[in-house]
């Protein structure tokens, strides 16, 4: 590890988005704005199922109802979904056989990106799905995967060659009447990724999904449906960047995750969306709602993040816990530097008898950025000998900066073990001028000290993760100090 | 080595020193005695380049360059090690990482390559018995959760990895008890070589019955009012520092 740090250490050298470049390819949108006809038009598009547009229109008649959220301890301003593209597809050729059909342009992207779209050059062990705008682009490994059992592709594909299994699932973890984003993300997503692994089995290979948004003036709705059957394991992976541009982007996603018995599913999340620049102009609305359900006992789901990016950030990836014996775990850390806002955090719900959870929480703000953890643990009524521990530690570079923290406690069982521990502390003058004498540069120094602080989460990535996670906690803050 | 001519520091408006003249050369050991609040953490701050504390008057050579215009990182680098009065916790970040990035980009700066990680474990073994520090203590975070003996040992034991130049003690004995103490002490003395100095500051003669100064300067009210050779340390033991003062303002020495 401390090579890699080294290695981190001397790449970093410029605080700049490394992402924002925009790739010209030619894409198929529709026109913007937000009407029953457009949730029609993007169904059809996709060629999709009765069910499934049924399933959307009552999603979108239901997200007329709703007003969005006033809670989170965030400013945002007033999205007019009028003005905004909701389907946006990379033009191609209307059946991929080989990755020879793909436009070259794309692959340069991903490749300019860090993830290329041909399996031979990819990092072993990793199998890709590769959304851009609306669409799933490429899904590598598929086949080999296939050979065991597994499914792993895109959603629309799934739609088509797995309906039972979609339907089964889909909506049962986050119902489209969940939340607000939820609900217009249900009216109106357009891809993401579809993972099945069968009973015992399992998976070889990292699943990762990597989303890039390219058009102006999109939308990006994506879901993920991830189904681990009895007894099975998987790891899985989601990362994202978008383009420098100076409009804000809305990115309201859905994540289901469900584990049956004694399965294990572990998700991490490294979230760079473009953050806006220096004066807060641009960057992306992550309104994200993630979810996994333990049904099985002894099941077991564990969410790691990392969420450097966005302007704003929405999100509490959470478990419920149904199956006895389960455990759900949440690891997060969250950066807001210059105006970024998070109000980031989780929801353990305790059902089943036995259940764990574990709750590491690690924010830190620099510049002007505003940084909230909110969490709730609810243990229900049959819920016996339920444990959860929590952890929300805030680090302020700064004193422009804010960390705040909304823990929430229901607990409707005696048996029940609960605690929470809280810290607040600030990377000193003293501790920067330590490293200074010793002959480490400022820089180096701030970053070594919120690796230091983040060690615990970032421990909790796949090893290739955790060397770019730590590289990019490090730009994250890069001149928030000095 | 180094040259510090008629130099003057305020802290906050405040003014610290008030005409500091010292001249260090290769293989010395200077002692800086004084009561508190005379000046003598000042002066180290000023040498290692902390922000706080400005230069109003005055110049300091450091090996032919002027020291003032040197970054701290470039300071350490160039050879001027502190240790701290009180070492500061870096929670997360273990002694191991800290100390490979300190002696790598001392190595940078020089042009050198950075050291193998077993060439590297390898220095740490050897440094880690030359100063008797607990090899426990070089698994765990910076600073973090040692007691205050610990801490200065590990001083000692950063000294010892990074092979300073002029080494600079603030007040290292303070807090230690008798067996800490000669362990410092003894750490000092199997550093020193024919061509590096050290700048010891202390209140108490006890460090200087261990470390053998060639030079004893006393410190008061931000003036060096008495140099003279290591009798002066006993000196001002038997007296007190009161005997000092009543001489400054009798006008005697100055």
């Amino acid at each position: 590890m401390d090579k890699d740090q080294d290695k981190i250490l001397d790449e970093v050298t410029t605080g700049e988005y490394k992402y924002g470049f925009h790739s010209d390819i030619e894409s198929e949108q529709i026109q913007k704005g937000l009407s029953e006809d457009v949730v029609r038009i993007i169904s059809a598009k996709k060629n999709e199922p009765d069910w499934l547009l049924e399933f959307r229109l009552k999603a979108y008649r239901h997200w007329l109802t709703m007003k969005m959220p006033a809670w989170p301890n965030l400013k945002i301003p007033v999205i007019n979904y009028q003005d905004i593209i909701f389907y946006s597809a990379p033009k191609q050729k209307p059946k991929l056989n080989s990755l020879d059909e793909i436009d070259p342009e794309l692959k340069r992207t991903f490749d300019k990106l860090g993830i290329p779209l041909e399996e031979q050059k990819h990092l072993a062990g990793v199998a890709v799905d590769a959304v851009m705008d609306s669409v799933s682009v490429k899904t590598t490994f598929r086949e080999a995967l296939a050979e065991m059992g597994i499914i792993f592709c895109s959603f629309s594909d799934a739609v088509h060659e797995y309906p039972d299994l979609v339907k089964r699932y889909m909506g049962t973890v986050v119902p489209y009447t969940d939340n607000f984003f939820a609900s217009l993300n249900s009216a109106v997503f357009s891809d993401g990724s579809f993972c099945y692994i069968p009973k015992g089995v399992r998976c070889p290979m990292e699943l990762s999904t990597y989303f890039r948004i390219n058009a102006a003036n999109t939308g990006q709705f994506e879901r993920t449906l991830l189904v681990a059957d009895e007894e099975s394991y998987v790891s899985y992976l989601e990362g994202c960047t978008a383009p420098s541009r100076d409009e804000n982007q809305l990115h309201a996603a859905i994540v289901e995750i469900i584990a049956e018995k004694n399965s294990e599913v572990k998700y991490s999340t490294v979230q760079n969306w473009y953050p806006g620049d220096k004066d807060g102009k641009g960057g992306i609305f992550n309104f994200v709602t993630k979810r996994g359900m333990c049904r099985g006992e002894n099941s077991k789901i564990s969410w790691t993040q990392i969420e450097t990016g966005s302007a704003i950030t929405w999100k509490y990836p959470s478990c419920i816990l149904r199956g006895d014996n389960s455990t759900g775990e949440f690891y997060s850390v969250a950066v807001t530097n210059n105006h970024q806002q998070a109000d980031t955090g989780t929801k353990m719900i305790h059902i089943g008898k036995n259940t764990k959870s574990t709750i590491v929480s690690k924010g830190i703000s620099a510049g002007k950025g505003q940084n909230s953890y909110r969490g709730l643990v609810k243990i229900l009524k049959n819920a016996s000998n339920a444990r959860n521990f929590s952890q929300c530690d805030s680090l302020l570079l700064g004193d422009k900066c804010g960390a705040h923290t909304f823990p929430y406690l229901e607990v409707d069982n005696q048996t029940a073990i609960v605690e929470h521990e809280a810290t607040t502390s600030k990377i000193g003058e003293d501790q920067i001028f330590y490293c200074n004498q010793r002959g480490i540069s400022t820089e180096d120094a701030i970053g070594m000290i919120v690796n230091g602080y983040a060690r615990e989460v970032i421990n909790k990535l796949p090893m290739e993760f955790a060397v770019e996670a730590q590289k990019l906690l490090q730009i994250s803050l890069e001149g928030s100090v000095g | 080595m180094l040259d510090i001519n008629n130099l003057k520091v305020s802290i906050a408006g405040k003014s610290i020193l008030k005409g500091v003249s010292l001249h260090v050369k290769p293989g010395e050991i200077h002692a800086i005695m004084g009561p508190n609040g005379s000046g003598k953490s000042t002066l180290a701050s000023v040498l290692t380049g902390r922000e706080f504390a400005e230069v109003t008057e005055g110049t300091v050579t450091y090996m032919g360059n002027n020291l003032l215009e040197m970054s701290p990182e470039d300071r350490a680098k160039e050879g001027i090690f502190l240790g701290f009065q009180y070492p500061i916790e870096i929670p997360g970040v273990s002694m191991v990482n800290f100390m490979k990035t300190a002696v790598n980009e001392k190595r940078k700066h020089h042009g050198l390559d950075p050291l193998s990680a077993s060439d590297f474990l390898k220095m740490m073994r050897e440094k880690k018995e030359l100063v008797e520090i607990d090899s426990k203590l070089a698994n765990r975070s910076v600073n973090e959760g040692f007691s205050g003996g610990e801490k200065k040992k590990n001083e000692i034991f950063q000294m010892a990895m990074l092979e300073p130049k002029l080494a600079i003690l603030d007040e290292t004995d303070s807090g230690l008890d008798i067996d800490a103490l000669r362990i410092v002490a003894n750490g000092v003395n199997k550093l020193k070589k024919a061509d590096n100095s050290f700048i010891v500051i202390t209140h108490y003669q006890r460090l200087l019955d261990h470390i053998i100064p060639d030079v004893v300067h006393v410190l008061y009210d931000g003036r060096i009012v008495k140099t003279a050779g290591k009798e002066l340390a006993l000196e001002l033991e038997a007296k007190g520092y009161d005997w000092i003062k009543k001489e400054v303002e009798n006008n005697v020495i100055a």
